[in-house]
C-alpha cells in the first residue's frame, strides 16, 4: 500500500458558533486523482482553506509528506510554509497578479524554490544571472504544459477565463508541488475547455506523478477522471469510494437532489 | 453634482464643452450650479476675515467672483477628463504625450545614448555654470530624488504605504549631528552607518506593523514619524531640542577640506552620486526575484502566499530598504545644511516625498525623477507661486487618483523573452 | 477660562494653574479628560462611520472639524460686530458651522473619494491625503496661518461645589455629546436612513438590490460625520479660545486613534474609545509629563493597532478567500 501524501483526521472548523466542517477525514495517496465534491455551502473552499493554512483548524490534524519524506502536521502553519512543504493551490474566483505578465505569474510560482536575494540582485552576480535564466525558462516550459506559450507576454488580466484558469495551474506547478489542490479548475470553461482540462491534470498526474484533489462540480469530469471521491455535505464527510461506489451511495443521491418531500 | 457621467459614448462636436450632458444648454446649467455651489461653499473662508479682538471685519467679495469663474471653467474640464476617462477604460494602455517622447527617444539606440549623454554632461556641469544658489536648490531636489526613490520601493513597489518615511531621514540626519558633535566623526564614515541605522529602524518599526493592512499601517507609520519628531523636540538634553544642532561638519574629500563654496560644489557631486547609486539599485531590485515578490504582494496578498512568498519577510525587506535610503539622505541633508532642528522633520516633509512618488508615477524610477524635479524646482523658480506649494501638491494628488493614477510616467516593467536554449530580458515600452 | 490665551504648541484643552488638593486636582483632570473625549468622540464618530461604509479612513476628516472651527468662527465674529448677545451666536454659529461642514463633506466625498470606488485600496487613501493637504493649505491662504483669538461664546455659569474644578463650556461640551451620541445611536438603530446604512455597512452589492441608493447612503454618511465633527469643532473651539488652520490635523489622528481603539466600524465603540483616549490623555499628561502630550496618544495608536487591531468592540475580520 502506498503511503498518503496527505492525510486529514478528524478535521473541525468553528466559525463563530458555526461549525463549517464537522470531523473530515480525507486522504490523498500518492499519483492519486482524488475529487472533493459537494452541494454549494458544503463546505469544500474551507476544506482547502483550512488545509493550506490559510484557516486554522479548531481541531483535527492535517498531515502532509512528499513520499518517501517522513510525514509532518501542519495545522496552522502559515501558508507560504504549506506551498514550500509542496502543496499548492488555485483559486475557486481566479487570484492571478492582473497586471503581471502570464510568464511573470509562473515566474513568482519558483520564488520559493529559489534563493537569490538582495545582494544577488543587486551585484547580478553569475549565480543570480544563471538562476534567473533558469526561472524564465522553467516558467516558460511551464506555459508550454498549459499551452499558453504564445501568451508570455500577455497581462494576466487581458486573458480570456479559460486560459486564466490553466495559467492558475501553470502558477501552482512552478512550487514544485507533489499535491496539487485544484479549486474548480472547469467553473466557467466550455465542454471543448473541460476536455482539454481533463487531459492537462491527468498529463500533470502521469508525467510529473504530482498527486491531485480537486474541487469540482462537472461530474462527467470528476466521474471519469478520480481514482477516488469524497462527498461532503453541510460541513460532513457523507460518503467516499470509487466513482462508482458514490454515485451508487443514496445518501450522495440525497444530498444532490434531496428527498422529494423536503425539497419542494 | 458633476460626476454623474452618462455613460454617452458617442463622438459629437463640441464634445468637451457638453462632455457628461445631454446637450450644451445642460451643460451650461449644470457647471452654473457648480459655480454657484462653490461659491456657497467657500463664502465664509473666502470672502470674510474677521478680527474678534478689534470687532473688524474685512470683506474680500472679489474673491467670490473668482471662484465662481474658475469652478465654472473647472466643472467643464472636470467632466471631460471623466468622460475621456471612462472611454479610456476599455484601451488597454495609453500613452502621455512625455511618455511618448520617452518611449520613441529610447527605441532608437542612439537618441537614447546621446541622450543620456547629453543629460550627464549637463548634470556634471552644472554647479560650474550656475551660481552657488542654483546649486544649492538643485542638491536639494537631488536630495529629494533619493529620497523619492527610497520610498518608491516601499509604496510604489511593494504597495506599503508608509506616511512616517521622513522618521527614518531624521534619524540619519541627527545621528550624523550627534556623532559629529560628540564623537567628531566624519561624514564619510557616517554615511554608510546611517544607511544600516535606517535599515535597522526600519526593521525594528517595521516587524510589528507590517501585519497590518494597508490603511492601518499608513497610520501607524504616521504615528510613528510624528513620536520621532515630538521625540528630538523635547528630549532637550539630547537633541539640544526645537533649537537644534549646528555646526555639523562638512564633508572632506582625504582629509582636505573645501572652502564654503567648493563644499557646496562638493556636496553636489555626492549627491548626485547617491543618486545615480540609487537609481542603479532601484532598477536592479525591481527586476529581480525580490523585485517580482513585492509587485506580486502589491496585487494580491493572499495568493502571494499560496505562491510560497513569505508575506512578513518580503515587505520587511522592503521597509528595510527604503528606510537604508531615508537614512543615508539624512546624513547628506545634514552635512549640507551644517544645521538640523525637529521643524524639518514634520509629516509635512513626508507629505512632499509621498507627492513626488505619486504624482511622478509609482513603481516608475523615471517618473519619480521627473516629479522630484517638477515639484521641487518649480516651486523655487516660480517664487510667486511658492506660497500655493502644498495647496496645489494636494490638489494634484487628489487629480492624479482620480485621472491618472500611474502618474506623469506609467511604470515600465521588464519584458521577459524566451529564446530556445538562451533567454533574456529585453527592455520595452 | 483661567488660561485663555495661552499659546502653547495647539493644546486642545488647556488647564487651569489652580491645584488644590489632590482629590481636586485628579476631578479637574477628570473632568478635563472627559471633555477631550466628548470632542474626540464627535470626531470619532464621522471616522468610524465612513470607514463602516466604504472602509476608507478620510483623511480629510480633521480638517472638516477645522473648517467648522473657523466658520464658527467667522460667524461669531460677524454677528459679535453686530452685536448679537452670546448665546445667540453660539446657537447661530453651530448651525452655520453644521451647514459648512456637511457641505465640505458631501463635496470632498463626490470630488475625491466617488470617482475611485472600484479603483486599488490605496487610491482612495492617497486622494485623501491630498485633500487634507489641499483642505489646510485653502484655509492659511485664504485665512492666516496665525493662531486666531475665539470668542467665549458658551455662557459662564458656576456649578455648586465644583467651582475651580469644572468650567461651565466643559459641563456644555460633555451635555451636547451625551445627547448628540444618543440622538446618534437612536438614529441608527431605528432611523430609516440609519437603518439603510447599516445594511450597507454590511453588504453594499446586497442593499443595493434591496433598493437603497448607495450613493444616498454614502453621502449621507459624510454629511452627518461632518456635522458632528463641526459641532466638536465650535465648542472646543469656544472653550480653548484659539484656532489656527492646523488644529485638524492632531485632533483627526487623535480621534481616529480613539475609533481605532474602541474598534472602527463600531459606533459605540468610537464613543468608548474617545473617553479611553480622553482620560488616558489627561491623567498621563497629568501626572507624568505635559510636554509628551502628544506621544502618548501616538503611542497608544501604535500599541493598539499592533496588539489588538480590531479594538475593543470592532469584530475580527475574517479573510475572504
Amino acid at each position: 500500500m502506498v503511503s498518503p501524501v496527505l492525510n486529514v483526521q478528524d478535521i473541525c472548523m468553528d466559525f463563530g458558533g458555526i461549525r463549517a466542517l464537522d470531523e473530515v477525514n480525507l486522504d490523498v495517496k500518492a499519483g492519486e486523482i482524488v475529487a472533493l465534491i459537494g452541494p454549494n455551502g458544503a463546505g469544500k473552499t474551507t476544506f482547502f482553506n483550512c488545509i493550506t493554512g490559510i484557516y486554522k483548524p479548531t481541531s483535527g490534524d492535517v498531515v502532509v509528506g512528499r513520499s518517501g519524506d517522513s510525514p509532518r502536521r501542519i495545522n496552522g502553519i502559515k501558508p507560504n510554509l504549506v506551498t514550500e512543504i509542496g502543496m499548492a493551490r488555485t483559486f475557486q474566483n481566479i487570484r492571478l497578479f492582473p497586471s503581471m505578465t502570464a510568464l511573470e505569474n509562473v515566474m513568482i510560482g519558483t520564488h520559493c524554490r529559489t534563493k537569490s536575494g538582495i545582494w544577488g540582485a543587486i551585484s547580478h552576480n553569475r549565480k543570480a544571472r544563471v538562476e534567473e535564466q533558469e526561472i524564465i525558462e522553467r516558467s516558460y516550459h511551464l506555459l508550454e504544459l498549459v499551452h499558453l506559450e504564445e501568451y508570455a507576454n500577455e497581462l494576466a488580466c487581458n486573458l480570456p477565463y479559460g486560459k486564466q484558469r490553466r495559467l492558475e495551474i501553470a502558477r501552482a506547478m512552478a512550487t514544485d508541488p507533489f499535491l496539487l489542490l485544484l479549486d474548480e479548475p472547469a467553473a466557467g470553461m466550455n465542454p471543448h475547455e473541460t476536455i482539454e482540462l481533463k487531459e492537462l491534470v491527468l498529463g500533470i498526474r502521469d508525467v510529473y506523478g504530482i498527486s491531485i484533489l480537486l474541487i469540482e462540480h462537472d461530474m462527467k469530469m470528476v466521474m471519469s477522471m478520480s481514482d477516488r471521491i469524497f462527498v461532503l455535505d453541510y460541513g460532513r464527510l457523507i460518503s467516499h469510494g470509487t466513482p462508482q461506489e458514490v454515485s451508487g451511495d443514496p445518501a450522495v443521491i440525497k444530498a444532490y437532489l434531496g428527498e422529494g418531500d423536503d425539497d419542494v | 453634482m458633476n460626476n454623474n457621467i452618462k455613460a454617452d459614448k458617442g463622438k459629437r462636436p463640441l464634445a468637451f464643452f457638453s462632455a457628461g450632458c445631454d446637450s450644451a444648454a445642460h451643460a451650461l446649467r449644470r457647471s452654473v450650479l457648480v459655480a454657484l455651489w462653490f461659491m456657497f461653499l467657500t463664502f465664509p473662508i473666502m470672502v470674510i476675515k474677521v478680527d474678534t479682538v478689534n470687532k473688524t471685519i474685512d470683506w474680500r467679495w472679489m474673491n467670490l467672483l473668482w471662484i465662481g469663474i474658475g469652478s465654472f471653467v473647472l466643472s467643464f474640464v472636470w467632466r471631460w477628463l471623466l468622460e475621456r476617462k471612462e472611454l479610456q477604460k476599455d484601451q488597454v494602455s495609453t500613452e502621455g504625450p512625455v511618455e511618448r517622447l520617452l518611449t520613441s527617444a529610447s527605441s532608437i539606440p542612439a537618441a537614447k545614448w546621446s541622450l543620456l549623454a547629453i543629460v550627464g554632461i549637463a548634470a556634471l556641469v552644472f554647479p560650474h555654470l550656475a551660481g552657488m544658489y542654483q546649486t544649492n536648490i538643485m542638491i536639494s531636489c537631488l536630495t529629494y530624488v533619493a529620497l523619492g526613490l527610497g520610498l518608491n520601493i516601499v509604496v510604489g513597489l511593494a504597495g506599503l504605504l508608509d506616511l512616517g518615511y521622513v522618521a527614518f531621514y531624521a534619524v540619519g540626519a541627527y545621528a550624523y549631528a550627534l556623532m559629529n558633535m560628540h564623537f567628531q566623526i566624519g561624514f564619510w564614515t557616517m554615511l554608510p552607518l546611517g544607511a544600516v541605522l535606517g535599515a535597522i529602524c526600519g526593521i525594528l518599526l517595521g516587524f510589528p506593523v507590517l501585519r497590518l493592512r494597508g490603511d492601518y499601517l499608513a497610520i501607524v507609520t504616521l504615528g510613528f514619524g510624528e513620536i520621532i519628531r515630538l521625540v528630538l523636540e523635547n528630549w532637550g538634553e539630547v537633541t539640544m531640542g526645537p533649537s537644534g544642532i549646528s555646526g555639523i561638519d562638512r564633508p572632506m574629500l582625504f582629509g582636505h577640506k573645501f572652502g564654503v563654496f567648493d563644499s557646496i560644489t562638493f556636496m553636489y557631486y555626492i549627491m548626485l552620486g547617491l543618486m545615480i547609486l540609487t537609481i542603479f539599485f532601484v532598477n536592479r531590485l525591481q527586476n529581480s526575484r525580490i523585485g517580482r515578490a513585492w509587485l506580486a504582494l502589491r496585487e494580491d496578498e493572499i495568493a502571494c502566499q499560496a505562491m510560497g512568498i513569505d508575506r512578513t519577510k518580503t515587505k520587511l525587506m522592503a521597509f528595510a530598504l527604503g528606510a537604508t535610503w531615508a537614512g543615508m539622505a539624512g546624513v547628506v541633508f545634514a552635512a549640507k545644511t551644517t544645521f538640523i532642528n525637529p521643524a524639518s522633520f514634520t509629516f509635512w516633509e513626508s507629505a512632499i516625498i509621498l507627492s513626488v512618488v505619486v504624482i511622478g508615477g509609482m513603481g516608475s524610477v523615471r517618473g519619480v525623477i521627473l516629479g522630484a524635479l517638477v515639484l521641487i524646482l518649480l516651486p523655487e523658480y516660480l517664487r510667486a507661486f511658492s506660497e500655493f506649494r502644498m495647496l496645489i501638491f494636494g490638489a494634484t494628488m487628489v487629480l492624479v487618483m482620480v485621472f491618472r493614477p500611474q502618474g506623469l510616467i506609467r511604470a515600465k516593467r521588464k519584458v521577459y523573452t524566451y529564446m530556445g536554449r538562451k533567454t533574456a530580458g529585453a527592455e520595452h515600452g | 477660562m483661567n488660561s485663555r490665551g495661552q499659546a502653547a504648541a495647539c493644546p486642545l484643552i488647556v488647564y487651569g494653574n489652580r491645584i488644590g488638593t489632590l482629590m481636586e486636582y485628579f476631578l479637574e483632570l477628570f473632568f478635563g479628560g472627559l471633555t477631550r473625549g466628548s470632542i474626540y468622540a464627535l470626531i470619532a464618530l464621522g471616522y468610524t462611520m465612513v470607514y463602516g461604509i466604504i472602509e476608507l479612513i478620510n483623511f480629510a476628516h480633521g480638517e472638516i472639524y477645522m473648517i467648522g472651527a473657523f466658520t464658527g468662527l467667522i460667524v461669531a465674529g460677524v454677528l459679535g460686530a453686530l452685536g448679537f448677545p452670546g448665546f445667540a451666536i453660539l446657537v447661530l454659529a453651530v448651525i452655520v458651522a453644521v451647514i459648512y461642514s456637511a457641505a465640505y463633506g458631501f463635496t470632498i466625498e463626490k470630488i475625491a473619494y466617488k470617482p475611485l470606488r472600484g479603483a486599488p485600496r490605496l487610491s482612495p487613501l492617497i486622494s485623501a491625503i491630498g485633500m487634507s493637504i489641499f483642505l489646510q493649505n485653502y484655509v492659511m491662504l485664504a485665512q492666516t496661518s496665525d493662531f486666531l483669538p475665539f470668542p467665549s461664546l458658551i455662557p459662564e455659569f458656576k456649578i455648586p461645589g465644583l467651582t475651580g474644578i469644572i468650567t461651565s463650556s466643559e459641563v456644555v461640551i460633555v451635555a451636547v455629546t451625551v445627547v448628540v451620541c444618543v440622538a446618534l445611536t437612536l438614529f441608527i438603530k431605528y432611523g430609516k436612513l440609519g437603518k439603510a446604512m447599516r445594511a450597507t455597512a454590511q453588504n453594499r452589492k446586497m442593499a443595493q438590490l434591496v433598493g437603497i441608493s448607495v450613493n444616498t447612503v454614502i453621502s449621507a454618511t459624510f454629511v452627518i460625520g461632518s456635522s458632528l465633527a463641526a459641532v466638536g469643532g465650535v465648542l472646543i473651539a469656544s472653550h480653548i479660545g484659539q484656532i489656527n488652520y492646523y488644529i485638524g490635523f492632531i485632533a483627526g489622528i487623535k480621534a481616529f486613534t480613539a475609533a481605532v481603539l474602541g474598534g472602527i466600524g463600531s459606533i459605540p465603540g468610537a464613543m468608548l474609545g474617545a473617553l479611553i483616549l480622553g482620560l488616558t490623555e489627561a491623567f498621563a499628561t497629568g501626572y507624568v509629563s505635559s510636554d509628551y502630550e502628544d506621544v502618548f496618544a501616538f503611542a497608544l495608536l501604535v500599541l493598539i493597532l499592533i496588539f489588538r487591531p480590531a479594538g475593543i468592540m470592532g469584530k475580527q475580520p475574517t479573510q475572504k478567500v
